[in-house]
């Protein structure tokens, strides 16, 4: 399978990371030589076999469902890049 | 008064209680050495203040009896762990600023015991990396060096600051984390001791998340008794992490007899690379030989998807990277894009991103986001974890054949010079191709240093043990230690 500029344009969108028009053939060179690495999983042969997940085999704990914190909105809010009036602020999002 | 930061942590928990040396003098030390090893890069936030605060505390509890075994012992923190006011960016210029508001479990465990942090250690940016070269700080460099060449090499990643700082004597101890092979790749650039225990053994909540299914923190150490004094403290049931194990961890110390007569070691064959040097083959060949005149029967073993390790892995990381990293949105903390006018939202996440991340992170959410994306997630995200399904099986059929634990080369290589493998994302994974297999499989893996390349670069030999039996991993480890008998020390330069 071989990337080519337009998927990794869509990729980089998705990933929602900025990557410049002229970068993009690069990007898409890196990423067929990363994945033409991975290919070689297509050799192994995985009929029947259950994809893992959970490499433990545990029983995840579950706990009680209650409130063990909380009031701590100026903690929350300490490292925020734009924090007003006790909310994250962030650029408009509707029109 | 230098010779105090050569200590082992099993030496001055020991000079602590006779009075022989207090915690204030031994971290005076170290932040002295600290101090006059910028040029390894190692330590990235110096706390001075915190530790030696941290360190009058700890002779306060000593004196009063009863102290628990890593108090007052200094130590390095990867910058991975999230620490109460004190910064924390797991080498990335997205986290510029960041200051947590809370501890993670690992070093709060770590601090309770009373173990004095010195600062934040160097690390490839979010553990992404093999050579420490993907850091926001810059490199973290090798205390050692190849014979009379000056050039700077590697101390190896994710973990590269703390491998320095301990091999070169700046703290006596130190936390790593490993998700693919970076505690023992750097412990074995380095000449030191790492073990990454089974997958749940540490908690992870305040870990800056990688891939959490793989990510475990484990220490980094002088030598294998410090590891178990260390991993102790860390290890430990964690209800802020569901996938923390709920069971008694043993003393590991204790542990340490150093008689392996009747244990089972397999040598799996699918670890002799082609292309790999003689000197590894032959260290190699050595370790078996030591275990062997210990008393252990050596069987050889077959791995048989051990090749397929790498692949899969570079398609789960990935994967489990690009969703854990979704969460770094410019919004609730660390950096954030400045806008242009009629910027919106959508222009405020790509740009923050392609700011703060560098290139490896950028092109590793990108494969995840590729693997995982509509279309393609059955083809390489499914196939990829039914692969680690298979590389579990083998493990898990070699235990059950009555193997104890297995013997394999910790890298396929000393270490390397800065620059040399930056170029080329696919040689830089093979780094990891002997310890990725157990990180996909959830065993505990110690890298231990068994001898010098001609060079006068450490090498080391990792073993890997049966899940939750770190215990007699490490005495097995022991027994090996004693027989290779390594002291080298580098010399010092910086």
């Amino acid at each position: 399978m071989s990337i080519d500029t337009e998927t990794a344009a869509r990729v980089a969108k998705l990933a929602r990371i900025k990557v410049e028009e002229d970068a993009l053939p690069a990007l898409a060179q890196e990423f067929n030589t990363i994945l033409g690495f991975i290919e070689q999983l297509n050799e192994v042969d995985v009929e029947n076999v259950e994809p893992m997940v959970s490499v433990e085999p545990m029983r995840l704990k579950r706990r009680v469902d209650g409130v063990t914190d909380g009031d701590q909105q100026d903690k929350v809010l300490s490292n925020a890049p734009d924090a007003r009036e006790g909310f994250f602020a962030v650029p408009k999002v509707v029109e | 008064m230098s010779d105090l930061t050569k200590m082992k942590v099993a030496e001055a928990r020991d000079a602590l209680r006779t009075g022989e040396v207090t915690s204030v003098e031994l971290t005076q030390a170290c932040l002295d050495a600290i101090d006059a090893a910028d040029a390894l890069g190692a330590f990235v936030h110096k706390t001075p203040d915190k530790a030696l605060d941290m360190a009058h505390a700890a002779d306060v509890r000593i004196k009063d009896g009863a102290a628990p075994a890593m108090c007052g012992i200094p130590m390095g923190i990867k910058d991975l762990f999230c620490t109460k006011g004190v910064a924390s960016q797991a080498g990335s210029g997205i986290l510029n600023g960041f200051i947590p508001e809370y501890e993670s479990t690992v070093t709060t465990q770590l601090f309770d015991a009373g173990a004095v942090m010195l600062g934040k250690l160097n690390m490839d940016e979010f553990a992404m990396g093999s050579s420490n070269e993907t850091s926001v700080y810059g490199n973290a460099v090798n205390p050692w060096r190849a014979g009379n060449d000056d050039a700077a090499l590697t101390p190896g990643g994710s973990s590269g600051g703390s491998a320095s700082a301990v091999a070169a004597d700046l703290c006596l101890a130190a936390t790593g984390t490993d998700t693919g092979g970076s505690i023992r790749q750097p412990a074995a650039f380095a000449g030191i001791t790492g073990i990454k225990p089974t997958y749940g053994r540490c908690s992870r909540w305040g870990i800056v998340a990688f891939a959490s299914s793989l990510d475990q923190a484990g220490p980094m150490t002088k030598d294998v008794r410090d590891a178990a004094i260390v991993l102790q403290a860390m290890c430990g049931h964690d209800p802020k992490d569901s996938t923390s194990a709920d069971l008694a961890v043993p003393d590991f110390e204790a542990a340490l007899t150093g008689d392996i007569r009747g244990k089972t070691i397999g040598i799996p064959r699918e670890y002799r690379m082609e292309g790999m040097p003689d000197e590894i083959e032959a260290l190699w060949a050595q370790g078996r030989e030591m275990l062997q005149d210990a008393g252990a029967k050596i069987v050889d073993i077959s791995l048989p998807h051990t090749k397929y390790a790498l692949p899969a892995y570079y398609v789960i990381a990935p994967a489990e990277a690009s969703s854990n990293l979704a969460r770094y949105d410019g919004v609730r903390y660390g950096h954030r894009a400045k806008l242009s006018q009629g910027d919106g939202i959508t222009e405020m996440y790509e740009n923050t991103r392609a700011e703060g991340f560098g290139a490896e992170v950028q092109r590793r959410v990108m494969i995840g986001t590729y693997v995982l994306s509509a279309g393609f997630y059955d083809a390489y995200y499914n196939r990829a974890r039914k692969v680690r399904t298979l590389i579990k099986q083998d493990f898990e059929q070699v235990f059950a054949e009555g193997v104890d634990a297995i013997l394999t080369p910790a890298t396929p290589s000393a270490a390397f010079p800065l620059g040399m493998e930056m170029d080329d994302p696919v040689q830089m994974y093979l780094n990891d191709v002997f310890t990725v297999t157990v990180s996909l499989a959830g065993l505990p893996g110690i890298s231990v240093p068994a001898g010098l390349d001609k060079q006068g670069l450490p090498l080391g030999l990792q073993l890997i043990g049966r899940p939750w039996e770190e215990g007699d991993l490490l005495n097995t480890a022991y027994a090996l230690e004693r027989a290779a008998g390594f002291v080298a020390k580098p010399t010092k330069w910086w």
